[in-house]
């Protein structure tokens, strides 16, 4: 059998081929019908669900009745905003999502909501972006983006007074931030598909590019336009707000609106993140290879490098993590115990980081009563 | 009916389209306006597209003649078949069955494929193009430049190429038959809660409402431009049209609630159900059922 092992060399000029084409057609990420599953459509809507859920909680909680057409406008702002040409030093123009700008006006959760139905509204009403994959465009766009790019800015402008131009600057880097860890999503999405799903004759049935291809296919070339734009459109219209029309800042800041238990809202985000996280860590186990960095002596030396050193050949029996090869043999079955190892070591992870959290927090409070 | 007389019938031309005499120095036209025709092309495209769909939902045909909620489940149910099948042959199916459905209801063969071939199934074409020869499989052809396309490659990029044309043609079919409104009330049956179809409908409005908006201050900015403008100055010139129009968007909120809550809002609604099922639509509907299911069984 003649593979395609000769076209090797110029596969990285078709990767930047294919990345240039995904960013040109598909401004702003939105999938169309066709290159994911039925089944991972499937599973993007369960893992949007909480998140709308959240969202029109906090609307109900904070605004009720009033709620009905402040979420009609900002999603046909959204909308509108989405069509967008925003030019970029250079020459080029692209397309802003405006995720990450409503998120830092109206916190992200309320910001899920007003891009989900522009999305909706997109993907019913003018066939932009596909009907069945509105759960995944959802995650990626109303989803990861307001909540990473807000986050994001709330880094660098926490406390900071409304005027500051640490917030220009935190817009900017969260716009930029939220959409390229968004493209990174899509990636990893298209990435998935011909691992799971091949015809018979081993033809990926959906999406045909691994996850070596796509992600950087997705994440390369929005990281040069799609998150600049977004970046660049959300810094400047926070810098206009700050010129002219202060108040629309201060709604995301204000007491009533974040809610008294902004603070534990802000750690059940990172909850969220991390039980997600945990969802998609099975998603090691379709990678063919072995992590990067991550190589056995034998691997190593299938890589090309023809002798391992005597030395690492010795101190690789060295170390024998308690979970060795993430495989747990009381269990018998190689992928449960992979998962479990997941969860166990995340879990460790957080309670580390939670004592660290502890000791770090009770010693500023200690300080704090002078 | 064509285009243009459509746009005759609704649009306001000279408000919609972006008048080129207006700049002054056709040295710099290009370069001034780029962005902000860009945008208004855009805009008024959007606007013409769904005026369009408007005119052919009340041609007699049909899709159009049938209840809006057997419309909604058909087409789901189709793009569920496609998007489940394993089988090139049933995905192709379901294709030629679409393009029937669209001449059926007055949507004429040529428009419907040009119209989906060449906006989304083009790209995808364009995407697929590396796949047919880093896709690992047989060799299917040696082409110059040690360039081998794989008979893997070839199979996964019909596939991606029918099942996207095929789900875009669906949707089209449901969006260019269908009455926005109608589509809107007639989700109930996916059993959206009432307020979420309410919010859907207003967005769906102001929409329309914030694209003129944006549309008058783009034009307004356009017609107080002389000579050369610099990228930055456009970008500062974008901000500021997003800025007031996010502005704007939530002092409108504000009144339009004022206004809802005079007429007698209070949080809740009832949305009419006109529709009624008839002896037509069971028959179709059972017709389409059938067909999705048979083609799920075959395209396993």
């Amino acid at each position: 059998m003649s593979t395609t092992k000769n076209t090797f060399p110029i596969k990285w000029l078709f990767v930047y081929y294919a990345g240039l084409l995904v960013w040109l057609s598909t401004t702003a990420m939105h999938i169309p019908d066709g290159y994911l599953s039925p089944l991972t459509s499937l599973v993007m809507f369960l893992l949007v669900m909480p998140f709308w859920v959240i969202g029109v909680r906090k609307i109900r909680m904070t605004m009720n009745a009033r709620s009905v057409p402040l979420i009609a406008l900002l999603a046909a702002f959204s909308f509108v905003i989405m069509m967008f040409n925003v030019p970029l030093p250079g020459g080029t123009t692209g397309h802003a999502v405006g995720a990450a700008l409503a998120a830092i006006v109206l916190g992200p959760e309320v910001a899920t909501i007003a891009v989900s139905i522009a999305l909706i509204i997109q993907a019913f009403f003018f066939g932009d972006g596909g009907v069945l994959a509105i759960g995944a465009n959802a995650f990626n766009m109303a989803v990861i983006i307001p909540y990473v790019s807000f986050a994001v800015y709330q880094m660098f402008s926490k406390n900071m007074p409304l005027t500051s131009k640490r917030r220009v600057i935190g817009a900017a880097v969260g716009g930029w931030v939220g959409v390229t860890v968004g493209a990174f999503f899509a990636g990893v999405e298209f990435g998935i598909q011909p691992l799971l799903f091949k015809s018979a004759s081993g033809a990926p049935l959906y999406a045909p590019f691994p996850l070596s291809v796509a992600v950087p296919a997705m994440v390369i070339p929005h990281m040069l336009v799609a998150s600049v734009v977004e970046g660049v459109l959300t810094a400047l219209v926070v810098a206009y707000l700050q010129r002219s029309n202060i108040s629309v800042l201060e709604a995301a800041e204000k007491p009533n609106l974040i809610g008294e238990t902004g603070k534990s809202q802000s750690l059940r985000g990172l909850w969220i993140g991390l039980v997600v996280l945990m969802v998609a860590s099975p998603l090691g186990l379709l990678a063919p290879g072995t992590a990067w960095g991550e190589w056995s002596t034998q691997e190593l030396s299938k890589l090309g490098l023809g002798s391992v050193p005597t030395g690492l050949e010795k101190l690789s029996g060295l170390w024998g993590a308690p979970l060795a090869r993430y495989n747990l043999p009381v269990l018998g079955n190689a992928n449960l115990g992979y998962i479990l190892s997941a969860f166990v070591g995340i879990g460790m992870t957080a309670l580390i980081v939670w004592l660290f959290a502890l000791l770090l927090t009770s010693t500023t409070n200690a300080k704090k009563p002078n | 009916m064509p285009r243009n007389q459509i746009d005759g019938k609704f649009l306001d031309e000279t408000k919609l389209k972006p008048d080129m005499e207006i700049t002054s120095t056709p040295k710099h036209r290009h370069k001034q306006s780029h962005v902000l025709e860009h945008t208004l092309h855009g805009i008024s495209e959007t606007l013409e597209r769904a005026l369009f769909a408007e005119e052919i939902s009340t041609r007699p045909g049909l899709f159009q003649s049938l209840d809006p909620r057997v419309k909604i489940i058909s087409v789901l149910a189709l793009l569920v078949s496609v998007s489940l099948s394993r089988s090139l042959l049933v995905i192709a199916g379901i294709y030629l069955l679409t393009l029937i459905f669209g001449l059926a209801s007055s949507i004429s063969a040529g428009f419907f494929i040009k119209r989906v071939w060449l906006a989304l199934p083009f790209f995808t074409g364009m995407i697929i193009l590396p796949a047919l020869f880093i896709t690992p499989g047989p060799a299917l052809l040696h082409l110059p430049l040690g360039l081998v396309i794989t008979s893997t490659g070839l199979t996964t990029s019909l596939f991606l190429l029918l099942r996207v044309s095929t789900s875009v043609s669906l949707t089209l079919l449901l969006i260019l038959t269908t009455p926005w409104n109608v589509v809107l009330s007639a989700l109930t049956v996916l059993h959206v809660p009432d307020v979420f179809i309410l919010i859907l409908g207003m967005t769906y409005r102001y929409i329309y409402l914030l694209l003129h908006t944006a549309n008058d201050m783009f034009l307004s900015r356009k017609s107080r431009v002389v000579g050369h403008v610099d990228g930055a100055e456009d970008r500062r010139m974008m901000a500021a049209i997003s800025g007031t129009l996010l502005s704007k968007s939530l002092n409108m909120s504000s009144e339009v609630y004022l206004a809802m809550q005079s007429r007698g809002f209070r949080g809740t609604m009832i949305t009419l159900k006109p529709f009624k099922m008839q002896a037509r639509d069971w028959v179709w509907l059972t017709i389409i059922l059938g067909v999705a299911s048979i083609s799920v069984f075959l395209g396993r």
